[in-house]
């Protein structure tokens, strides 16, 4: 009965992935940019450190006596430790000579200016960060060019943008996981729409075919229009196929009702018993045939009228009573007893009178057909706390188990009723009354004394 | 035993190659000969001294031998520095020249819980720990002081000496700077740390101040009346030797350096495990053995005046005095104040 249905992706998961995947680069590309600008921040005051070190030494040098002297102040170095516990190298020269220092420190790039230059390089197995500046001085009237360099490693450096690396790593997690959080609720929120179509049409009665008339998001539009054209052209051609059965039956009835009465004007000519037999056996399926043709309409006008319901208030005592008053002549003539029990309440129930007296009218149809003679058909009305029911039970062979839930379907016959005449519809006709009235068929087996037993329950008006 | 360890101990220095161009003062050996690993430390701190916190230490580590090098900070410097003699552990007081030798790559890095437990100043680069506090003090004789009144900073001493040079001519000791890097240290930071240093100086140089070369020779002298005071000692020795009334330790409430006697790994060390061993012990427990130091831990147990208290900072700033100019420029300072 169900198709599979083939799926490609998923619009959620597709609109999920993209809104992660930009999510995931925003953060990335945050990350990126804030830890390189760090980087340039922190390289700035450690520059800037530097300078400011270099600066102080190169103030210090003087001439003193006709004789350049450097007295380097205390605070030059002590404040590159206030920063951080990298490691401290200088060298300080005249004239390209070397005077005091490190010698062996890298040489400084040379400039003209007197701007502070810096570099970075490698010493001691380390990368140092270098701050250099020249000064001329005069001594005893010649030029004498001071050359102070101070150098730091980077540890300090590192050490604070790893900080600032794992600060930004968080935030940028941070930042991914919110935005993944939202992607996902947006995905849910654009398809809830679709959802609530699809729920709306899947909880709807199998011959519910009206087009959708809740609103729906622009991009919805075509779809919804598309399903209901759809819609409305399954209508069509299934109100056409029902008006075509009808039609036939219709047809096929008429012309049967002719036959059957010719065929029993010639078993009364007939003499010979197998030919009286043949014409008998011609009579019973003239007879089953006319009837199948009579559910057929009974059936087709059901489905038409479930779509077009006119309710009325029915009593449900009053029903039940009219349909056994219509068939007890026919019980009779099987020599069988139809009892009916009535509560002294009245049940007024919402109902299309017409489809109501044939769902039950099948119901008892069935009742005296499957019970065997002298036995007793019950028709019972009760209360059940909101409900009207009225069961119909019979003393015959019962429902067979097997076939219980598949009963109610088109066509479908029982597998002890061979010997009946039947089309297998009355349960059908039955069943789709009680739903189109909100209501519900039961179908059980008597307990203890056997037989079937029918309820069709409605809600109480 | 102690016999023993001491016999050991002299066949080793007897055994030390003479190619050491290094200055050794004293050296000793604890623990079995035959041990499977052996600790060497250079260390600027009296043998002593230091004994029993050695022997503390090997308690738990009875397969351990350690050779204790006794060396001034100058030939330790030179030592690590110049020659790179094999060492496992330099401990000095000499803070400046410890921060200089892990400033130009002697040492390697060490970490572990106990370090952790030392406050921010006293570590620095996890490579130089401090385990004990040293403060400079003056230690004054009291039978020279007999009548006077007690003094209680630079001021007073100045004072002490200019009212009474009789007193104290030839009668007042200091280290000399040119040789004792620990007194290089003290007179460096003093001086930048107050202009009263110069003054006392001159004043120290004008009763003609005899010049030394270490802390216990100084305290000796005082408590034997040779001298009347002393200025700028180690403070640890002179509050172990003070329990006789003779001398008066002071630590002059105008301020107090206080130097930092640290250890570190040399970079090419062959255990750094036992010297880890051996930093984590001179700093939770083993100093403690030895009298009148001051550990890391406990700060304010031995002074109550922690506002005078000048600590020396560990960090490059201490490069500054070691510059080779500045040396000499502050020497000759120093000369034309109490050379006089």
């Amino acid at each position: 009965m169900n198709t599979r249905i083939l799926l490609r992706g998923s619009i959620r998961r597709r609109l999920i992935i993209q809104l992660l995947t930009g999510a995931a680069l925003l953060a990335s590309l945050m990350f990126l940019v804030v830890q390189n600008y760090a980087r340039d921040l922190a390289g700035q005051s450690q520059d800037e450190i530097l300078s400011a070190s270099m600066t102080a030494i190169l103030d210090s040098a003087s001439v003193r006596n006709g004789d350049l002297t450097v007295d380097i102040p205390y605070f030059a170095f002590s404040m590159l430790g206030n920063i951080s516990e990298d490691r401290v190298f200088y060298a300080i020269t005249r004239n390209g000579a070397f005077l005091t220092g490190y010698p062996d420190l890298p040489k400084p790039v040379a400039s003209s200016g007197i701007a502070p230059r810096f570099q970075t390089a490698r010493y001691d197995g380390e990368e140092i960060r270098m701050a250099t500046a020249t000064r001329r001085l005069s001594v005893s009237g010649t030029p004498d060019f001071v050359e102070v360099t101070v150098a730091q490693t980077r540890y300090g450096l590192r050490q604070q943008l790893a900080g600032i690396s794992q600060t930004v790593a968080g935030f940028g997690i941070g930042f991914f996981v919110i935005a993944a959080v939202f992607g996902i609720l947006a995905a849910q929120s654009a398809i809830q729409p679709l959802r609530q179509l699809a729920g709306s049409v899947s909880r709807r009665g199998l011959s519910d075919l009206r087009p959708v008339s809740a609103p729906v998001p622009a991009e919805m539009e075509s779809l919804v229009g598309a399903l209901n054209g759809f819609m409305s052209r399954l209508k069509t051609s299934l109100s056409r196929s029902e008006d075509l059965i009808a039609e036939a039956a219709h047809r096929v009835r008429t012309p049967l009702t002719t036959v059957r009465t010719q065929a029993e004007i010639t078993l009364r000519r007939v003499d010979k018993p197998e030919n009286r037999q043949a014409v008998r056996e011609m009579i019973r399926a003239i007879d089953e045939s006319s009837r199948a043709a009579g559910q057929l309409l009974d059936h087709a006008m059901v489905s038409f009228r479930s779509d077009h319901l006119e309710l009325e208030d029915i009593e449900l005592t009053r029903l039940a009573q009219d349909a056994v008053s219509r068939l007890r002549p026919m019980a009779e003539l099987r020599d069988i007893d139809l009892e009916i029990h009535v509560p002294n309440t009245a049940m007024t129930v919402k109902g299309d009178p017409i489809l109501m007296q044939s769902a039950l009218l099948n119901l008892l149809d069935n009742a005296i057909k499957y019970s065997p003679p002298d036995s007793c058909v019950h028709v019972v009305v009760r209360l059940k706390t909101d409900e009207g029911e009225i069961t119909v039970r019979d003393e015959g062979a019962g429902f067979p188990k097997a076939d219980m839930g598949r009963l109610t379907r088109r066509f479908v016959r029982g597998g002890n009723t061979d010997a009946v005449v039947g089309s297998g519809l009355g349960l059908t006709i039955a069943n789709e009354v009680a739903r189109a009235h909100g209501g519900r068929l039961f179908l059980t087996n008597h307990s203890d004394k056997g037989g079937a037993c029918a309820s069709l329950s409605f809600p109480l008006a | 035993m102690r016999k023993l360890v001491f016999s050991i101990g002299l066949i080793f220095l007897a055994l030390v190659p003479p190619a050491r161009a290094f200055e050794v003062e004293n050296h000793i050996s604890v623990g079995p000969a035959d041990a499977r690993r052996v600790l060497r430390v250079i260390s600027t701190g009296d043998a002593e001294f230091f004994e029993p916190t050695l022997r503390d230490f090997l308690h738990d580590l009875p397969d351990v031998r350690i050779e204790y090098t006794v060396a001034s900070s100058g030939e330790m410097m030179k030592a690590l520095d110049e020659e790179g003699v094999d060492m496992d552990l330099a401990i000095s007081i000499a803070t400046d020249l410890q921060t200089k030798l892990v400033n130009d790559g002697e040492a390697q890095r060490y970490s572990s819980p106990t370090t952790e437990r030392l406050p921010a100043w006293a570590r620095w680069r996890e490579h130089l720990f401090a385990f004990t506090q040293e403060p400079a003090a003056v230690v004054l004789s009291r039978k020279a002081l007999a009548g006077l009144p007690l003094p209680e900073n630079r001021q007073d001493l100045i004072a002490l000496i200019r009212d009474n040079p009789e007193r104290f001519q030839n009668k007042v000791g200091t280290y000399d700077i040119r040789t004792s890097g620990l007194g290089y240290l003290y007179a460096t930071q003093d001086a930048r740390t107050s202009e009263t240093y110069w003054r006392l100086s001159e004043v120290m140089g004008s009763v003609g101040v005899r010049l030394y070369c270490c802390s216990s020779q100084m305290i000796d002298d005082v408590a034997s009346g040779e001298l009347a005071m002393v200025y700028n000692v180690l403070g640890s020795y002179a509050r172990e030797k003070s329990n006789t009334d003779d001398v008066i330790v002071l630590l002059p409430q105008d301020y107090t350096v206080v130097a930092l006697r640290t250890a570190f790994i040399p970079r090419d060390s062959k255990s750094p495990e036992l010297a880890g061993l051996m930093i984590d012990h001179l700093i939770s427990r083993g100093w403690q053995a030895a009298p009148g130091a001051f550990s890391v831990l406990e700060t304010d147990s031995w002074s109550d005046d922690t506002q005078a208290l000048r600590r020396i900072r560990m960090g490059p700033g201490l490069l500054v005095y070691l510059d080779a100019f500045k040396k000499i420029a502050f020497l000759r300072e120093w000369s034309s104040a109490v050379l006089q």
